[in-house]
């Protein structure tokens, strides 16, 4: 009789902890977070010994204080009264203003580059094979800086606007380029403009409605809806109807020269606009490559297939390449973004008063709380990043091709 | 006979091969196809040439008319008397300044130079497998070398730690039957101790050979730049290749500190990190000590450039089939064993685009040291030659210099990755 012998219970013996698989994991656990809290501590005391040899503390006082420095660029209201809490907010905004223009202009410049760059015409796309070699090559700092030489130097001064014989003059009399920055109309905001906007806010919920009808009736119904020029009136016509309905509340207020510079309509200064220009063309280069692989690995065949069952050729890029294409373009792409955001930071170098600038810049060099305000500036950074990927993991999981 | 024979109408010979049609051959039928297949392409063409005639018009007249020999910009600008032309003598009046700083000894200028040519000679056999193999010895020799002719002082120093790190290997080598780890143990411990007891040596003979020691500071220009990228993509590769293993790891808490390293360092700008090498990290040291700023930078960017690479090497191992990983278990090999013959060689080569593109986006990220006020390439046109009163406002000329070095150095490096992904595609396709 056979009998089975049992597999022998191995008590455990100490030297299995180097020379057992199973066990020696443990080891090697234990001993990284040996040497993980040994090196912390160490930092830790010396950070606690030169920070009493230094007579200093760590704390978050400073945030209350007066800052002190004007920040000429800001979405909201500061003067120099106001606390330092309140200049890294300003500081944070213009970051996310810097990123947010710059996104929407790099996804357009680059989308349209990566698409010519597969145009048929030779020339176009070595032109902009060209463009996109020289900006990938070449670091953001120096097309920063160089951008902002140009912007300085070869725009006209505000005093040049002035006079009978002036050497420049505005564009259409509401848009001024100056070498000191851009000046534009600001819409003023009435009594009454706030039914307008909602309107407006309304009409474009409708659109969004219309299209969900209009998708829901060509797969129940088989009927095709124009979409284009309705969901155009929709946008439009209540909004304008209701702008003169209530005696046009809205009024555009234009900048006009006054002394040396000028004043009234919107200002934007030359730092934002160079810096918001060269991550915008830097950027961009990087996209178009993107965009062009995007559609490159949509192969031939889909193409085909959609045309041999009848579709035309703006429905065979709306319904069978793009959304393929995608697949792939979006995620190199939010992570273009988020390089444009963390390249933001280097306005410091224009002098743009994003949070680099404010908070890691002149309030660490007036206050000298050097490891608590680059503690909160990465803290900013780490929080835009980190979300963004934690949305774009969910996103990617949603699109993830649904194979069996 | 047939009836054709007779009539007037058929032709009983064949007739001569014509040409094609003028439109269809050469010249005009490319012309045809790649620049005006259709109207609106017409159109883009012209625009495209347009565009390329009003560049060439203000670019070659600036180039060819530069003046190349004057003392000043004002100099220059008499000399041009309003025709237009760059005024490219601030290069070669500042040539020296642009490629080695403002400080570094005139006299020695050599060093780095020899120092270049020696890093492309050891550059070669890692890059072209085709070279002979001995020349790696070379290679490994040249971080002990090019630390001497750059930061001088005497040979002794580099040549301990040079024995220290021979006695480790062998000392690794030795012990690596035993297990992966205890060899990389008894190399480690060998090594830091022969380094210690060499101190004393390199100490006593401090004349030996010596160069003329110049401090770190004084190193500037696009010199910096380069060694910052040459060192920090050196040194991240390695800890890029162990962050990467250790965050596919089991073993939780070495998987998590990896993430957390990886994820930190990756969510911030690598400006805030140098703001840290600047003005935290001497918090964080023991009192007294005193590292200088381009040691501290070079931890710095080390630590963010590995953090890229370990995500590009975390796609690479993803991409291989797990079949590999299996089929190493099988042949019986351990984990260090499977990783260096099995796994690593193929999902490093899966990874070189990335890491080609990583290594590129650190070169060009070397400029931002000119924010804390180092005098890299950019830091010296900003600073000693923007800032003088003969160089006052030609911006052009410089930073179309610095365009052009950064994009020499990093079109052939993409160019050479391009190369490189050919040579190994062994799949047959």
């Amino acid at each position: 009789m056979a009998t089975v012998s049992d597999v022998p219970s191995e008590s455990f013996r100490l030297s299995m902890l180097i020379n057992d698989k199973r066990y020696r994991a443990y080891t090697f656990q234990f001993i990284a977070l040996l040497l993980l809290i040994g090196a912390f501590s160490y930092l830790g005391y010396n950070l606690v010994k030169n920070l009493q040899a230094a007579g200093l503390n760590i704390s978050y006082k400073f945030l209350g204080d007066p800052a002190g420095y004007d920040i000429n660029q800001r979405l909201i209201e500061y003067n120099n009264q106001s606390s330092h809490w309140r200049a890294s907010l300003v500081g944070a905004l213009n970051t996310l203003l810097v990123a947010f223009l710059g996104c929407i202009t790099a996804t357009v410049i680059g989308v349209v580059v990566g698409v010519l760059r597969l145009s048929n015409n030779w020339i176009v796309s070595k032109l902009m094979s060209v463009y996109v070699e020289i900006f990938r090559n070449v670091p953001v700092l120096i097309w920063i800086l160089i951008i902002m030489a140009v912007f300085t130097s070869a725009l006209p001064q505000p005093k040049e606007f002035r006079g009978s014989n002036a050497t420049a003059s505005m564009v259409a009399d509401s848009f001024a380029f100056t070498g000191r920055g851009f000046y534009s109309p600001k819409p003023l905001f009435n009594d009454g403009s706030m039914i307008v906007v909602a309107v407006f806010i309304l009409s474009i919920v409708g659109m969004f409605m219309y299209r969900r009808y209009a998708k829901k009736a060509l797969y129940d119904r088989g009927q095709m809806l124009p979409t284009f020029w309705p969901s155009l009136a929709i946008l439009f016509v209540p909004a304008i109807l209701f702008f003169f309905i209530m005696g046009q509340p809205i009024s555009l207020e234009y900048p006009e020269l006054k002394g040396f510079n000028f004043k009234g309509g919107i200002y934007m200064r030359a730092s934002l606009i160079s810096l918001w220009f060269a991550l915008s063309i830097y950027t961009a280069a990087f996209i178009a490559e993107n965009v062009r692989a995007g559609i490159l690995s949509v192969s031939g065949g889909q193409t085909e297939a959609a045309a041999s069952l009848g579709l035309r050729p703006n429905r065979i890029m709306n319904l069978v390449v793009l959304p393929q294409a995608l697949r792939v373009i979006i995620p190199p792409l939010i992570s273009h973004f988020l390089n444009l955001t963390k390249n933001s930071s280097l306005a410091i170098a224009v002098g743009y008063m994003d949070l680099t600038g404010t908070l890691g810049g002149i309030t660490l060099n007036q206050t000298g709380r050097a490891i608590e305000t680059i503690l909160l500036l990465m803290a900013f950074y780490l929080t835009i990043s980190l979300s963004i990927s934690a949305i774009m993991n969910v996103y990617n999981n949603s699109i993830k091709m649904k194979e069996r | 006979m047939s009836r054709t024979d007779n009539i007037a109408f058929v032709r009983t010979e064949m007739l001569p091969e014509s040409p094609p049609p003028a439109a269809e051959t050469g010249a005009i039928k490319w012309l045809r196809e790649n620049l005006f297949s259709s109207i609106p392409n017409a159109i883009l063409t012209l625009i495209s040439l347009y565009i390329i005639f009003q560049l060439l018009q203000g670019f070659l007249p600036w180039l060819l008319g530069g003046v190349w020999t004057t003392s000043s910009l004002r100099e220059c600008r008499e000399v041009l008397d309003g025709a237009a032309g760059g005024c490219f003598s601030v290069l070669t009046e500042r040539w020296n300044q642009l490629l080695f700083g403002f400080k570094y000894p005139q006299d020695q200028y050599w060093r780095i130079t020899l120092a270049f040519v020696l890093l492309l000679v050891a550059i070669v056999p890692v890059l072209f497998i085709d070279m002979p193999r001995k020349m790696l010895y070379f290679t490994g020799l040249f971080p002990f070398l090019g630390f001497w002719l750059i930061w001088g002082g005497t040979i002794m120093t580099p040549i301990v730690i040079l024995i220290g790190f021979i006695a480790g290997f062998i000392a690794f080598k030795r012990l690596e039957h035993n297990s992966f780890a205890m060899g990389a143990l008894g190399g480690i411990v060998t090594a830091v101790v022969i380094i210690w007891l060499g101190g004393f040596a390199s100490e006593a003979m401090s004349g030996f050979l010596a160069l003329e020691q110049v401090p770190s500071r004084d190193l500037g220009g696009f010199m910096l730049n380069l060694i910052l990228g040459v060192v920090c993509v050196s040194l991240s590769l390695p800890i890029g290749i162990a962050l990467a293993l250790g965050r596919q790891s089991d073993m939780l808490i070495i998987k998590w500190i990896c993430v957390v390293f990886i994820e930190f360092i990756r969510g911030v700008p690598l400006i805030t990190l140098l703001f840290v090498a600047n003005v935290v990290l001497a918090y964080f040291l023991p009192p007294g000590t005193n590292f200088d700023l381009i040691l501290r930078v070079i931890i710095m960017i080390t630590m963010f450039s590995s953090a890229y690479i370990a995500e590009v090497i975390r796609g690479g191992l993803a991409a291989l089939p797990k079949g590999q990983y299996e089929a190493a278990d099988s042949l019986g090999l351990d984990y260090a064993q499977s990783m260096q013959l099995i796994i690593l060689p193929q999902a490093l080569k899966i990874s070189i685009p990335g890491i080609v593109n990583v290594a590129v986006g650190l070169f060009k990220d070397t400029t931002l040291v000119s924010v804390i006020s180092m005098f890299d390439l950019v830091g010296m046109i900003r600073g000693p030659i923007l800032a003088s009163t003969e160089w006052n406002g030609v911006y052009w000329e410089l930073w179309g210099f610095a365009v052009l070095l950064f994009f020499i150095v990093c079109f052939s490096i993409s160019k050479y990755s391009q190369w490189l992904e050919q040579q190994l595609r062994t799949d047959h396709r």
